[in-house]
């Protein structure tokens, strides 16, 4: 590690006790370099064991690596608190200013605890850190409250703001925290714990510069890196079309969940498909902070109001694939404008998309076989592709005026424990389910450490026909050495969109620019530890791997896939991942 | 004819990797010494704009440096003179562009010197180093 790099610094802030402080942590960025290695020690310290994940001792813990800021396609900010969602470990990754707001500041971290009586944000510039009243801001939707603190705050353009809208405020388990607009700390609830704490919002940005003594070699690595994330075409896929691109093929492959999984396909993919919102809607890109790659793709909807056809709002709305699986093919929705329209909503009020996509699935589906009613629905008929029916349903979820909603607003496991249909009830580790449906999909979601299908990779595996199925030994292997591997990438903390430019070499390199003499031997020794690490919490807290695996729904395997797997399959894999973890 | 830096606004995405290659020229890491700045309209969601030196001839904020910090060159724009500079600002203010920024850690502004550095590290042409053309 650098000498006097201001990454060792931890910021503290006790919103109880209206106090911070700063400790030297340098023994723990030195050990884990930053970002998910950092966090994880800290939440183990800072959270007590069984600690309500509302209450004040679930702290939210954010951290950045010794990369960030430094190189470029570094550019993301690792979230630690422990989920409202699923009880366990709260892991979320965002970029948008974020990291290099952080670094800049001054800080490895920020370790935010306790719960203000009062709605607060915290503004931090540089070492200037104040609460702030937010009581004018409480019941705001996301966006204003981004336009009140742009006019309120200092540091116009290296800033982040961070902020949560009605969804955190009411606790709704699975709400996000959005970040310069259009990026999120989106899954397992962040935004949950930012509203337990009345903390509405987080304003950042710092004036510091960072010196290296081989500047030569610096130079050199930074100038590789850009010459790959801007030529070899490694990056093209996120920069041209975007994460869509793959909305069609894997509607093709039918194993793109549609109508809460009733099957693997859309008829009418096409009027959803990444080329239809790319030529009809698809305004500009934007980047996060020090990445050339502008994969934020978006769209600009034109409508008109109702009561004035001649006056128009016209919004830039971000899309990607996860959110056109989640408010558009599972919901049945055939119209990329109505997909955009659900977009919007689900960003005012700041849900995680995924989550709540899949939360409205259910209860279609559940209505649809009659086992809940507008009794339930507050008056609403809930329907595929009614995308105006799903914006007022969204809204309920927040509003929670009976305990169905109420019920919604904990996750569809929640939901169906309650009502019913847990056989079609998707998640995995409490976690809503992502968009990809194939075995070993299901198997990354289940042994991933977070359940997100970014943990190691499982989706890629397993969509096509013509592929053999891995044995559960291979595919666990493969699993497991992948999400080892990010460990590495999110402590650093590199976009795992970059995973294909910052090979082990070339970060044992970048590293060594930074005072680490590392082999790639001693990463994959570092990653493990820390994968080791997220597991103990997990189980800390009461997670049971068994258990999850007899409450997947059964809807997997119904729904054919084009490799075909079954619960034996799943099953084997899941031993094989419990021996495996040992051996970490 | 001389080379200045010609920005497409609605090219930009905001990645600003400008600012970082302008502040890597000082041999530091970061954005805050930057001669070159990336910021939102009012918002992300209504995109950028990039400030940066038109390279004046007769450039306003040498002329408001009391202590000629700031030189005139030839074909336009102004050479540094960290030496001479007291840290007054007053060239912050001389230019209507705000162009002219503030380096807090030194007390110092942040000039652009034209040298186009930062130009090959924009991955979209949202700025180029170009002759400089009336209009």
């Amino acid at each position: 590690m650098l000498k006097k790099d201001p990454i060792k610094n931890v910021l503290y802030v006790d919103l109880t006790k209206r106090d911070m402080w700063i400790e030297d942590k340098s023994e723990l960025f030195e050990k884990y370099l930053g970002g998910a290695g950092v966090a994880i020690n800290l939440l183990e310290k800072e959270c007590p064991i069984q600690a309500d994940a509302l209450g004040p001792d679930n702290p939210a813990i954010f951290a950045v690596g010794q990369l960030n800021a430094l190189y470029p396609l570094a550019s993301k900010t690792v979230a630690m608190f422990k989920s409202p969602l699923t009880g366990n470990l709260g892991e979320s990754h965002c970029g948008g200013r974020s990291s290099i707001a952080i670094r800049m500041a001054g800080y490895g971290a920020i370790v935010i605890k306790g719960t203000s009586e009062t709605p607060v944000y915290l503004s931090i510039h540089d070492d200037k850190v104040k609460l702030r009243d937010a009581s004018t801001l409480w019941g705001l939707q996301n966006d204003t409250v981004g336009r009140v603190l742009r006019e309120q705050e200092a540091g116009a353009g290296t800033r982040s703001i961070m902020r949560i809208g009605r969804a955190g405020e009411e606790m709704v388990s699975y709400s996000t925290l959005t970040v310069e607009t259009y990026r999120h700390f989106g899954r397992l609830g962040l935004g949950t714990v930012f509203g337990s704490k009345k903390l509405k919002a987080l304003v950042i940005s710092g004036k510091q510069g960072l010196k290296l003594q081989n500047w030569k070699l610096y130079k050199k690595l930074y100038d590789e890196l850009f010459e790959s994330a801007t030529t070899s075409g490694l990056m093209k896929k996120y920069h041209d079309i975007g994460t869509p691109i793959n909305v069609k093929p894997l509607s093709d492959k039918k194993l793109l969940p549609t109508k809460n999984l009733q099957q693997g396909y859309l008829d009418e993919i096409e009027e959803i498909s990444g080329e239809t919102f790319a030529k009809n809607f698809l305004g500009r890109r934007m980047s996060c902070a020090h990445c050339p790659v502008s994969c934020v793709h978006l769209a600009t909807l034109k409508e008109a109001y109702t009561e004035d056809p001649y006056f128009h709002k016209t919004k830039n709305i971000g899309y990607d694939y996860e959110l056109i699986f989640s408010l558009g093919s599972m919901l049945g929705i055939t119209s990329a404008k109505q997909v955009l329209q659900i977009i919007d909503e689900v960003e005012a009020l700041g849900f995680d998309a995924m989550s709540v996509g899949v939360v409205l699935s259910w209860a279609t589906e559940m209505m649809e076989k009659g086992l809940i009613t507008t009794k339930e629905t507050n008056g609403l008929k809930l329907q595929w592709n009614d995308s105006k029916t799903y914006i007022k349903a969204l809204r309920l979820i927040v509003n929670q005026p009976n305990d169905f909603f109420k019920a919604l607003a904990r996750g569809v496991i929640y939901a169906a424990s309650k009502y019913g249909g847990k056989n079609f009830a998707l998640a995995f580790g409490k976690n809503e389910m992502p968009g990809y449906h194939t075995g070993p999909a299901y198997v990354g979601y289940l042994i991933g450490a977070r359940h997100s299908h970014l943990d190691n990779g499982g989706y890629a595996l397993g969509q096509k026909a013509s592929e053999k199925q891995l044995t559960p030994k291979q595919l666990v292997e493969k699993l497991v050495t992948e999400e080892v591997w990010r460990q590495i990438m999110s402590s650093l903390v590199i976009c795992f969109f970059a995973r294909g430019i910052y090979k082990p070499e070339m970060v044992v390199d970048t590293l060594r620019t930074v005072g680490y003499d590392l082999t790639p031997e001693d990463l994959n020794k570092i990653g493990k530890e820390i994968l080791k690490k997220k597991h103990e919490f997990k189980i800390r807290e009461g997670f049971n791997i068994d258990r999850e695996v007899k409450e997947i729904p059964q809807r997997i395997f119904e729904t054919p896939a084009p490799v075909p797997f079954d619960i034996n399959f799943i099953k084997e894999s899941v031993e094989t991942f419990k021996n495996k973890l040992k051996e970490l | 004819m001389t080379k200045r830096i010609i920005v497409d606004i609605d090219l930009c995405v905001g990645c600003q990797l400008c600012m970082f290659a302008c502040v890597r020229r000082k041999k530091e890491i970061g954005t805050s010494k930057s001669a070159i700045q990336v910021k939102s309209v009012g918002g992300v969601e209504r995109g950028f704009i990039v400030v940066v030196c038109k390279k004046c001839i007769d450039a306003p904020c040498a002329k408001a440096c009391p202590t000629g910090a700031l030189m005139p060159k030839k074909n336009g724009g102004v050479k540094f003179i960290p030496e001479k500079c007291l840290g007054c600002g007053n060239c912050v203010k001389a230019c209507s562009l705000g162009a002219v920024f503030w380096d807090q850690n030194e007390n110092k502004p942040s000039i652009c010197s034209n040298c186009g550095y930062c130009v090959k590290y924009c991955p979209y042409g949202a700025i180029k180093f170009e002759e400089k053309e009336k209009c």
